[in-house]
C-alpha cells in the first residue's frame, strides 16, 4: 500500500465531516487520490463509535487493534488535515466550489505543544468526578480528560461545564503547574475557520444511542443491574474502565446468568423508532460469546423478534453462539422486567413465541440491545448543509437505487450511519464509495469549467 | 545496486553495532489475558544484541507508536521488533513509524504472539507464555540479519478493467470513466444488465428494473473513455499491479490489452432448488427470479393463493448462509402479486424474516397490512411442497399452534440464494484469488477492506462478494472503482524491494532460473570476462523466491528473505530438543507462505480456533522459497517434524510457483522415506487465507500423529551407506 506517498495533485480540497470509520476511510481514499482533505470532527478525537467497541462481529476481531492504524494514518496523513473539537457552521457555493466556515471549539490546552503525557489530567482537583461519555458513562473523567486511551490525537481537553477556573469558580489550578509544557491556555476562544477552496463535502456524523429510560417497563434507569449494550461493551472492554471484568453494580459480583433484550426502542410502533436497526441481532450474540471467553460458565439467553443475520459469515456466527457458545436463543418480545429487591436480580416475563405460554426467567444481569437513533443536533447541521432528512431523521439520498451516497444538495455526499444503521463493513463501503462520488462531481464540474472557458 | 547502499535511511541507525529494541504488546486484554508479557519483555531484554526492551498496552496506538520512537532515539536502536498481532495488518503501521524515526522500514520485525499465539492458546498461560518468548527470540535472530531496502517505483498503465456488466460493473466502470480514466467494460453476455435484466421491479424505488438498467445502459454508452466488449470472455490475465495484459475472447482471434487495475464485478447466480419442494415436477413451482420475470411477460393470471417458502437451499438445507435479499425480495413480490391481483392470498412461510435496516422494514410493515400472511416455520420441521392428483399441496408445522396446516395454492414461490456463478470462479481462478468457505469471492479484510482482493491492483464489488441489494452493490462499485482509480491518479505503483539477486561469482550459468521462474525474471547473459550468469529484472521480479530454493549453487537469494535470515529462525525455534517419554511434546516448525497460509493461520486466530502451542511458524513470501534445505536444518535443530504450506495449487500468488513447491516436496519425501524417517514427521498442506478452521485442525492431527512417534532421532539424518543393500 502507498498511503501516506500522495502528493496533491488536485487544485479542489474535499470536505469529510466526521472521523469515525467512515469518514477516515473517506479521507484517505482521496488522499490517495491526491487531493487535499479537510476533515472535521465534533469530539475531541477522531475514530468515532468503532473506537469504544470491543470486538467487532463475525471475526471477533479487536475493534481498535484494528481501527487504529486508521485513524494514526488518517491523522498523519500529509494530505489530510484533521480538525479536531470542531463543527461546520456555515456553507456557500455549489457543487465543485464550496466555501464552509467551521468552528473550532476551545481545548483550553495549545495542541501543539500537548504531549498527550496525562500530568494535568492526574493533577485536576475534580479527577474522577464526571462520568466519562466515552465509556459510556460508567468510567469516570476530571474537569480536563483523554477520552480514551487510543485517542487521536492524543491531546487532553478541558470539558467547559465541568472545569471550576472556566465556571468561574475557585480553583487552586494543580493543572497549570502540572503541565511542565505549558500547554493549558484558559484564554483560548472559539476561532472561526474559512475554507473556501471546497469542491465537495462528504458527511460521515455517524449515530447515537437510544435512550431506553422511556420504555419503563424495562427498568432501565430503575433497576440497578440493568443495563445497555454500549455500557456492557465497555464493562467487557479490556481497555474499558473495569478492564474488561463484568460485573453487577449492586454486590460487584460477576454475573453467572444474563439476559439479552433485542430491538429496545426499535421495530417499535410505539415506543422509539419503527425501524430495523441492521446490527443488534449480531452485536448481542457477539456480547454472549465474550462473556463465554471471559467467564466459561456464564449463561446467556438473548430474546429477540427475528434473528436477523443477514451478511457475510453472519448466519455461521449465529450457529457458532448456539453451538459453541452456549447462547440460548428465545423467541419473545418480554412485557416486563421485575426486579427482586433483596438480591438485585431481575425477572424477565415473556410470551414465548414457539412453545407458547407466558414464562418468566431469572437473570443476574440485564443488557438491552438499545436501538440506533440520529445524532443530537442533526436537523441543525442538516440546515447548514442545505440537505434533506428521512421521517427518521438520518440524511437522505438523492436516489436510493442508484444514488445512495448523493444527499438531496448536488455536491453533498451522505455516507455511513448518518444515512442508516449500518455495520463497520458497509459504512467503510460507503465511505470509500462516497469518496469516488466526490472524486467524480469534482472532475466533473473542471469538464464543465473548461468547456464553458472554452466557449467564452 | 550493491547491497549496502540500498537503504533510504542514511543515518548511522542502519549502521554499525547492532542495537535492537523489543516492544512487547499487551493489546489490551488480547495478549496480556492470556500469556505473561511483562516475563516475555524481561525474557526478550535478555538476548543477543537486544539493548532496550518494554512492554505497551497498545503498540499500536499513538503513544505506543511514540513509545517506541523515543526509544529509538534514547537507545540508538537500529533494529526493531514488535511482538505483537500481525505483520498483515500492522507491519505498514510499524514500518512508517520507524521511517518516521530514521530507522529503514526493512529494519523492522515482527513476532506474532496474537493470532498466532494468545488468540490460538487461550487456556495454556504457561506453554502460551514459552511460545511467546521463542517467537520474539526468533525474530530478535532475524533482526540481527536484517538490512536496509529500498522500494521500486513502477509505472502504470492509465486504463482499468471492469469484468462483468450487471449494475455494479456499469457502476464502476462509469465513475472510472468519469475520473477521466480510460475503462474497458467485460460482459461475457450479449447485452449489459446481469441479474437485473429478469427482476420485474425494484425495491426500495418500485421502480420497474428496464427503467434502470436503460437508464445505465444509456449512460455506458455516452461515456467517452468507457469500451464496451460484449459476448467477451476472459482467457488469460498475466502481468501484475500496474501493467496487466488481459487476452480477450471477443469471437475473432484474442484481443491483448493492457491495463494497470482491475475490478471483478462478475454478479452471482440463483441457486437452483433441485430435488427441494417438488421444484422441476411443476411449472407451478417457481424460484423468485422465475416469478420476476413471468410477472415481467405477464404470464400469470387470476391468481387466487400463492405460497412463498424461504431459505430454500440456504441456512442450512443445502448452503450454510442467508442470502441477505431473498426476504425482502419476497416482501416486494408479495406486494406486486397483491397490486396485480387484488384478493390474491399470500402466504409466507419464513425462518425468520430479515428485513434489515430501515426501507425493507417499511415494506414488511406494508406487506402485512396488504393482508400478506407471514408465518414463522421450525427449521427442524421445514414445509413440505407436492403435487398430488394435478393439485399443488403444501403442507406446514405451525408451530406456535403445534399443528399441521395445508394449503392448494395455484402457484408455489421458492426464495433460494444467491451463489457463485462459474464464470466468476474462472475469473478467480486466472487472478489466483481466493474465494470463501461459501464460494464468493474472498476479500482483503472482511471488516476494513471489503472491496480489495489481498493481490494490489485487484479489486472486487457486488454480489460476486456476497449476497447484496442494488444499493448496496452501488455503494461498492463506487468503492472499488476509487481504489481502481487511485494509482493511476498518482501514475506510478511502488513495488515491494523484496526481489531476487544473484551473485555472480557464485552462479554456475545452469539457467535453472530462467526455468523456474514463473515471471521470466531472470536471463542468462555473458558477462565482460565470458561467464555465462545469471542476470534478474528487477521490473518483472515478484519475489516469490522460488528460483533461490532450487538454485544448486546457492548463488541466488531474495531480498529480505535470505537464506540465513530463515536459518537464524530455524536454529532459535527450539533452544532445547524435546523431552521422550510420556510427557513428549512434539516440537514442530511450519514453513509458511504469506498470503494464504500465514493468513489462514492468523484467521484460525481471529476466529479464535484453538490449537496446541507446538508449532512455530516461519513466514515466507511463497511456499516456492522453501529451500528442501531448510527442512533439513529443522530436523538438525530440534524439530520432531515440520510443516510445509502454502496456497492450493491453481491459487498460487506468484503463479505457478508453488508447482515447484509441491515438485521438491515430493523430491523430500523419497529422500526422507531412503533415510528412513517416518513420513508423519513431513507434512505438506495446502492452507488458504480462508481456511482457519484447516489450519487448526492440521496442526491438532500432526501434533498427535508426531506425539506416536516421539522425539526425532537426529542421527537419522547421517547417510549411512553400509545400512543401504
Amino acid at each position: 500500500m502507498a498511503e501516506g506517498k500522495a502528493k496533491v495533485l488536485h487544485e479542489k480540497e474535499v470536505m469529510v465531516v466526521g472521523g469515525g470509520v467512515c469518514g477516515i476511510q473517506a479521507a484517505l481514499d482521496l488522499a490517495d487520490k491526491g487531493f487535499q482533505v479537510r476533515m472535521v470532527e465534533r469530539e475531541p478525537t477522531i475514530g468515532g463509535r468503532m473506537a469504544i467497541l470491543d470486538k467487532v462481529f463475525p471475526t471477533n476481531d479487536c475493534s481498535i487493534c484494528i481501527l487504529a492504524p486508521k485513524m494514526i494514518m488518517c491523522y498523519n496523513h500529509p494530505n489530510i488535515d484533521v480538525m479536531t473539537y470542531a463543527e461546520v457552521k456555515k456553507v456557500t457555493g455549489k457543487a465543485g466550489d464550496f466555501k464552509v466556515t467551521a468552528l473550532k471549539k476551545p481545548r483550553y490546552i495549545e495542541e501543539d505543544l500537548c504531549t498527550g503525557c496525562g500530568d494535568c489530567i492526574e493533577a485536576c482537583v475534580l479527577a474522577g468526578e464526571f462520568p466519562n461519555k466515552w465509556d459510556a458513562g460508567i468510567g469516570r473523567r476530571g474537569a480536563v480528560y483523554m477520552p480514551f486511551l487510543q485517542a487521536v490525537p492524543r491531546i487532553a481537553v478541558v470539558d467547559e461545564e465541568s472545569c471550576l477556573t472556566l465556571r468561574k469558580e475557585k480553583c487552586k489550578m494543580p493543572c497549570l503547574r502540572a503541565c511542565q509544557r505549558k500547554a493549558m491556555n484558559f484564554k483560548q476562544k472559539p476561532a472561526e475557520v474559512t475554507l473556501d477552496n471546497i469542491g465537495a463535502i462528504i458527511v460521515a456524523t455517524g449515530l447515537e444511542d437510544y435512550d431506553p429510560s422511556e420504555i419503563t417497563e424495562y427498568g432501565y434507569g430503575r433497576y440497578t443491574n440493568v443495563i445497555t449494550a454500549m455500557e456492557y461493551e465497555r464493562l467487557i472492554n479490556a481497555s474499558g474502565p473495569t478492564g474488561g471484568h463484568v460485573h453487577r453494580f449492586n454486590d460487584d459480583q460477576r454475573p453467572r446468568r444474563m439476559g439479552f433484550i433485542q430491538c429496545v426502542g426499535a421495530r417499535d410502533l410505539r415506543m422509539g423508532n419503527p425501524y430495523c436497526c441492521s446490527v443488534c441481532c449480531m452485536y448481542a450474540t457477539k456480547d454472549a460469546m465474550l462473556a463465554r471467553e471471559h467467564y466459561p460458565d456464564i449463561e446467556s439467553y438473548i430474546f429477540y423478534t427475528d434473528l436477523r443475520a443477514f451478511g457475510k459469515g453472519f448466519d455461521e456466527y449465529i450457529r457458532r453462539g448456539r453451538e459453541e457458545y452456549g447462547i440460548t436463543y428465545i423467541r419473545a418480545k418480554p412485557g416486563e422486567v421485575t426486579e427482586d429487591p433483596d438480591t438485585k436480580n431481575l425477572f424477565i416475563w415473556y410470551e414465548d413465541l414457539e412453545e407458547g405460554g407466558i414464562k418468566s426467567m431469572e437473570v443476574e444481569f440485564l443488557v438491552l440491545s438499545t436501538a440506533f437513533v440520529p445524532f443530537h443536533g442533526v436537523e441543525n447541521l442538516a440546515k447548514t448543509l442545505g440537505v434533506e432528512l428521512d421521517e427518521y431523521g438520518f440524511f437522505r439520498a438523492e436516489d436510493d437505487l442508484l444514488n445512495p451516497l448523493d444527499s438531496t444538495r448536488p455536491g453533498i455526499l451522505v455516507a455511513g450511519a448518518c444515512q442508516a444503521p449500518m455495520d463497520v463493513t458497509d459504512s467503510v463501503e460507503q465511505g470509500g464509495g462516497a469518496a469516488n462520488r466526490a472524486a467524480e462531481i469534482i472532475a466533473q464540474a473542471g469538464k464543465k469549467t473548461v468547456k464553458k472557458a472554452r466557449k467564452a | 545496486m550493491s547491497e549496502e547502499n540500498k537503504g533510504k535511511g542514511k543515518s548511522k541507525k542502519n549502521a554499525g553495532d547492532l542495537r535492537i529494541g523489543v516492544f512487547v504488546c499487551h493489546c489490551g486484554a488480547n495478549i496480556g489475558g492470556f500469556l505473561d508479557v511483562n516475563a516475555v519483555a524481561e525474557y526478550a531484554a535478555g538476548l543477543p544484541n537486544v539493548v532496550h526492551a518494554e512492554h505497551n498496552l497498545y503498540s499500536c496506538a499513538e503513544d505506543g507508536l511514540a513509545a517506541i520512537r523515543s526509544a529509538i532515539e534514547e537507545y540508538d536502536l537500529n533494529r526493531v521488533v514488535v511482538a505483537s498481532c500481525t505483520p498483515r495488518t500492522h507491519e505498514p503501521l510499524f514500518r512508517e513509524n520507524c521511517e518516521e524515526a530514521g530507522v529503514n522500514k526493512y529494519l523492522f520485525e515482527f513476532a506474532n504472539i496474537r493470532d498466532q499465539c494468545s488468540w490460538v492458546h487461550m487456556k495454556d498461560w504457561d506453554r502460551a507464555t514459552r511460545k511467546a518468548e521463542d517467537l520474539v527470540r526468533m525474530a530478535v535472530a532475524r533482526a540481527a540479519l536484517l538490512e536496509p531496502q529500498e522500494e521500486i517505483e513502477l509505472d502504470i498503465y492509465p486504463a482499468a478493467m471492469v469484468i462483468g456488466g450487471g449494475v455494479s460493473g456499469m457502476t464502476s466502470a462509469l465513475s472510472i470513466a468519469r475520473q477521466g480514466f480510460d475503462v474497458h467494460l467485460v460482459e461475457k453476455e450479449g447485452e449489459l444488465g446481469g441479474m437485473l435484466r429478469y427482476l420485474y421491479n425494484i425495491f426500495p424505488e418500485n421502480r420497474r428494473a428496464e427503467e434502470v438498467i436503460s437508464e445505465l445502459r444509456e449512460r455506458v454508452e455516452n461515456e467517452d473513455r468507457l469500451t464496451v466488449h460484449l459476448n467477451a470472455r476472459i482467457d488469460s490475465i498475466d502481468g501484475y499491479y500496474g501493467n496487466f495484459e488481459v487476452a480477450l475472447d471477443e469471437g475473432e482471434g484474442l484481443n491483448r490489452i493492457k491495463v494497470g487495475t482491475v475490478v471483478v464485478a462478475t454478479g452471482a447466480d440463483e441457486f437452483e432448488p433441485e430435488g427441494l419442494y417438488a421444484y422441476g415436477t411443476d411449472p407451478r413451482i417457481v424460484t423468485q427470479r422465475q416469478l420476476e420475470s413471468g410477472l415481467k411477460e405477464g404470464r400469470f393470471s387470476d391468481l387466487k393463493e400463492v405460497v412463498m417458502i424461504q431459505c430454500v437451499g440456504s441456512r442450512g438445507q443445502v448452503l450454510s448462509y442467508c442470502s441477505r435479499v431473498c426476504c425482502a425480495t419476497a416482501v416486494k413480490n408479495a406486494l406486486a402479486l397483491k397490486e396485480l391481483f387484488p384478493g390474491v392470498r399470500v402466504e409466507v412461510l419464513h425462518n425468520d424474516i430479515q428485513v434489515y435496516g430501515q426501507r425493507y422494514e417499511e415494506n414488511y410493515r406494508r406487506a402485512r397490512e396488504a393482508g400478506v400472511r407471514f408465518k414463522k416455520y421450525d427449521p427442524e420441521r421445514r414445509p413440505e411442497a407436492s403435487v398430488e392428483d394435478g393439485e399443488l399441496k403444501v403442507r406446514f408445522h405451525h408451530q406456535l399452534m403445534d399443528r399441521d396446516l395445508e394449503y392448494h395454492p395455484d402457484l408455489v414461490v421458492l426464495s433460494t440464494p444467491l451463489v457463485m456463478n462459474e464464470g466468476g470462479m474462472e475469473v478467480a481462478r486466472m487472478l489466483r484469488v481466493p474465494m470463501g468457505g461459501d464460494k464468493f469471492m474472498f476479500e482483503a479484510h472482511v471488516k476494513l477492506r471489503p472491496v480489495d482482493f489481498a493481490t494490489d491492483g485487484l479489486y472486487l464489488c457486488g454480489t460476486c462478494h456476497g449476497p447484496a441489494d442494488i444499493t448496496e452493490s452501488v455503494s461498492q462499485a463506487n468503492a472499488a472503482a476509487s481504489h481502481a482509480v487511485n494509482p493511476m491518479a498518482r501514475h506510478i505503483v511502488e513495488t515491494e524491494a523484496i526481489t531476487a539477486s544473484v551473485n555472480e561469482d557464485a552462479c554456475i550459468g545452469c539457467g535453472f532460473c530462467a526455468w523456474a521462474c514463473p515471471y521470466g525474471a531472470p536471463k542468462l547473459e555473458a558477462r565482460e570476462d565470458g561467464k555465462l550468469v545469471s542476470r534478474i529484472n528487477e521490473a518483472l521480479c515478484k519475489g516469490c523466491g522460488t528460483c533461490a530454493a532450487g538454485c544448486p549453487s546457492y548463488a541466488i537469494t531474495t531480498r529480505h528473505f535470505r537464506n540465513d535470515q530463515a536459518m537464524a529462525m530455524i536454529h532459535t525455534a527450539f533452544p532445547e530438543p524435546s523431552k521422550p517419554g510420556p510427557d513428549f511434546e512434539p516440537q514442530i516448525i511450519a514453513f509458511t507462505c504469506n498470503w494464504c497460509s500465514y493468513a489462514g493461520a492468523d484467521l484460525a486466530g481471529v476466529s479464535r480456533f484453538q490449537y496446541p502451542p507446538n508449532i512455530r511458524i516461519i513466514r515466507f513470501m511463497c511456499s516456492g522459497r522453501i529451500d528442501p534445505m531448510f527442512v533439513f536444518e529443522a530436523l538438525r535443530s530440534n524439530a520432531d517434524a515440520v510443516l510445509v504450506s502454502g496456497c492450493h495449487i491453481g491459487d498460487c500468488h506468484y503463479i505457478d510457483a508453488n508447482y515447484r513447491t509441491r515438485e521438491r516436496f515430493e523430491a523430500l519425501e523419497e529422500v526422507i522415506a531412503e533415510l528412513d524417517v517416518e513420513p508423519e514427521r513431513l507434512r505438506l498442506a495446502w492452507i488458504s487465507a480462508s481456511e482457519g478452521q484447516k489450519f487448526a485442525e492440521t496442526i491438532k492431527e500432526m501434533v498427535e500423529d508426531v506425539k506416536k512417534l516421539g522425539p526425532f532421532d537426529k542421527s537419522r539424518l547421517v547417510y549411512k551407506a553400509s545400512e543401504r543393500v
